[in-house]
């Protein structure tokens, strides 16, 4: 018997996964936005988007909560993205909702504007009239996000029930809803970090130069390095110093950690990533406040 | 490194809360090395905290407060680990709650089942149903774990007899491809490295087998299907009449030139390219994600399909259906729901019930015919447009349907069709 040849190996099989849902959305819902942070999952749901919608531009805006505390490099990437793709942006600000008195800022040593998003966020898609956000989580990411759906139902506050999830069946997503309520669809659910890596290497997508070794005034905080920046309190023996880092994922400065890597090119971090010993998010303090962090901020709305 | 050439592989695992299923996927995990040292640290530290003497390998798995504080798993957990031959994704699916419509979500994309016996209680009522709902779902291959061996002194007769057991059961049902593995996740036996204390057994370890099993033949290469998804239409200068259907091959191989039938019109056509962002391909198979473009100028849209003239689907609007149903509120004799099927939305009505399984024994059930939460039933519908389809056995993408409360649009239920 003839042997068949039609394999596809596994990045093209997940890139096939995630252009299908991508289209998906295009034909179930009205008003889809991409949500856009500059890191490395946003920036494949996007490429992933392009090849959903070619020769055709994507067929939706970005949207960027701007904590007002971002690397400079992530807008430059940002605004230069935006330009070549010919796509809308749409740019919801924290700092706008502090100045009005809507939000209130933490203060102190440990101050971050992480649970100041998801306010933002939800506010964002009402003012928007946005009936699907799509993110980049991925399942491997945290132990709350092994259990999220692709086609992810939020009621009219934005929140999440996880006990009360639509099952999703073969290649079927229910995409109803009542108005007044919205979706959060997950294109790279099946994606891990290492996988996101290598596919960036295969596609030779560029990336923000934050994600590759380069030398940086940081200082140590429980364990973690952050980066000495004017967004961050440090206290008087917190001393800051050179060192060559480079960061895993890429958030808001006051909770984004960063590792001693000499790694220059995206074979270096395959090479590094393969071989880490800790996960992408064990250098987030946002994750680290509490054993479930991550999942009571995606019941409130979180990304 | 050459794994970008791995294969993907999707299984799932049944078992019931002490059967020891999430000592066994953290063992996977474990020994494939894809525990990082913060979640070991993570939960050495609950199981400290807990208590117990070792590390509960079961904390990495039970991901949501109410999961972690009750010791149980509440919903289709996903998990991702490779090995230079291939990727897995593991969807975990717990034994109790909730039990049929969480193991038929995680069996609907898996190549295969793992299914676990507790050596010491052989085969009981749950095995019985874990296999019948991968023999439902036409999972390819199935795995029957025999674990906790290291409790019955690692006998052999012990292994022998579970084993004639299922194979009194399992001839029934309408499985191909049936393995036995002698087990202990807990001591790490037959998972990844060969058990020193079973010389009896001549097979392969748990790994080795998710990492050779043949699936190259689970999805269908032989009848075309490609429905339509979405149309792609630039409206630029550049591609000024371009008019690409995007879609997912459900079945067969595409080629440039292939002559092609439309449905519902009947219309013919030709295949003038299939188009992708990285250049034109030469052939689309399962499941790629493409773009075809037609040689004549017909206004198709979604929900239709592209097929071939001398292969075509079942168009219907009558349908006879082995339904699970996943609500509190049973199913509505003659009621309307709303039906997904491919990339088609349909309504459709509840014509008649024929009967109920009873999963634990096979019987037909023709009395009881009141199908609540976790039921699975035989059913026919009629819809209010004719579908494409092939028989669930003969194409898993066209022959499955989900159905949606019209009223809370909730997915209320999976059909495979007959």
């Amino acid at each position: 018997m003839e042997q068949f040849n039609y394999r596809l190996d596994y990045l093209r099989e997940l890139e096939s996964e995630s252009i299908f849902i991508i289209r998906e959305v295009a034909a179930q819902f009205e008003n889809p936005v991409i949500l856009f942070s500059g890191g490395k999952d946003s920036i494949l749901v996007t490429h992933l988007a392009r090849k959903a919608f070619y020769p055709a531009k994507i067929p939706f805006p970005l949207l960027h909560i701007d904590t007002g505390h971002n690397f400079e490099e992530t807008l430059t990437y940002r605004d230069e993205m935006v330009a070549r793709l010919g796509v809308r942006l749409k740019i919801a600000s924290v700092q706008e909702l502090i100045d009005t008195g809507e939000l209130t800022e933490e203060n102190g040593f440990n101050a971050t504007r992480n649970y100041l998003q998801t306010p933002v966020l939800l506010k964002a898609i009402e003012d928007g009239k946005y009936d699907v956000a799509l993110g980049g989580a991925r399942r491997d990411e945290e132990k709350a996000r092994a259990k999220e759906r692709f086609f992810s139902h939020r009621d009219e506050f934005g929140q999440w029930d996880p006990k009360n999830q639509r099952p999703e069946l073969w290649n079927l997503f229910n995409g109803k809803k009542r108005p007044g309520e919205h979706f959060r669809v997950f294109p790279i659910s099946n994606w891990t970090e290492l996988d996101v890596w290598m596919y960036l290497a295969v596609e030779k997508i560029p990336l923000p130069s934050l994600y590759f070794s380069h030398t940086r005034s940081v200082f140590e905080r429980d364990g973690m390095l952050l980066a000495n920046h004017p967004s961050i309190l440090r206290r008087e023996n917190e001393v800051p110093f050179d060192e060559i880092i480079r960061f895993r994922t890429i958030g808001d400065i006051t909770c984004t950690g960063a590792v001693r890597s000499p790694a220059t090119s995206l074979d270096d971090i395959i090479e590094e990533v393969a071989t880490s010993r800790t996960t992408e998010r064990g250098g987030r303090a946002d994750d680290k406040r509490a054993e479930t962090a991550m999942e009571d901020r995606k019941k409130q709305g979180y990304f | 490194m050459n794994q970008e050439k791995a294969e993907l592989l999707r299984f799932t695992t049944a078992g019931s809360v002490d059967d020891g299923k999430s000592t066994l996927i953290g063992r996977l995990l474990f020994d494939a090395k894809a525990i990082f040292e913060d979640q070991l640290e993570a939960i050495r530290l609950t199981s400290e905290r807990r208590g117990g003497d070792e590390v509960d390998l079961s904390l990495l798995t039970d991901g949501l407060k109410a999961e972690r504080e009750q010791g149980i798993t509440i919903d289709v957990a996903y998990r991702y680990f490779s090995t230079p031959k291939r990727k897995f994704i593991i969807a975990d699916t717990p034994g109790h709650i909730q039990y049929t419509r969480n193991m038929v979500t995680g069996a609907s994309t898996a190549n295969v089942a793992l299914v676990l016996v507790d050596a010491r209680h052989g085969v009981i009522e749950q095995t019985k149903r874990h296999a019948f709902l991968a023999s439902l779902l036409q999972i390819p291959h199935l795995v029957v774990c025999i674990n906790k061996m290291d409790l019955v002194d690692y006998k052999e007769d012990v292994y022998n007899n579970i084993k004639a057991e299922f194979e009194k059961f399992s001839f029934k049902l309408d499985v191909k491809d049936v393995h036995f593995i002698p087990i202990s996740a807990l001591k790490g036996d037959n998972i990844v490295d060969r058990s020193q204390n079973m010389p009896w057994f001549e097979g392969s370890t748990l790994l080795y087998y998710l990492e050779n099993v043949h699936i190259g033949s689970d999805h269908n290469f032989i009848d075309a299907r490609f429905p339509i998804q979405h149309v792609i239409r630039p409206n630029t200068d550049e591609f000024h009449d371009y008019r690409g259907y995007a879609g997912r091959v459900a079945g067969g191989i595409w080629k440039k030139g292939d002559l092609v039938t439309l449905l519902p019109s009947g219309f013919q056509s030709k295949i003038a390219k299939i188009d992708s962002m990285d250049g034109e391909l030469e052939e689309a198979y399962p499941p790629l994600s493409v773009t075809l473009l037609l040689e004549d100028d017909l206004d198709l849209s979604r929900g239709e399909m592209i097929v071939r003239e001398n292969n075509q689907p079942n168009v219907e609007q009558d349908i006879e259906l082995m339904i699970c149903w996943f609500s509190e509120k049973p199913m509505q004799l003659n009621g309307k729901y709303t039906l997904f099927h491919t990339t088609r939305e349909a309504r459709c009505v509840i014509k008649e019930i024929r009967y109920k399984l009873n999963i634990n024994t096979l019987h037909r059930d023709q009395e009881d015919l009141k199908i609540g939460m976790n039921d699975i039933g035989r059913i026919s519908i009629r819809t209010t447009k004719p579908l494409f389809y092939d028989s669930y056995r003969k194409n898993r993408i066209t022959g499955s349907v989900i159905l949606i409360d019209e009223g809370t649009n909730a997915t209320v239920a999976a059909g495979m069709i007959i």
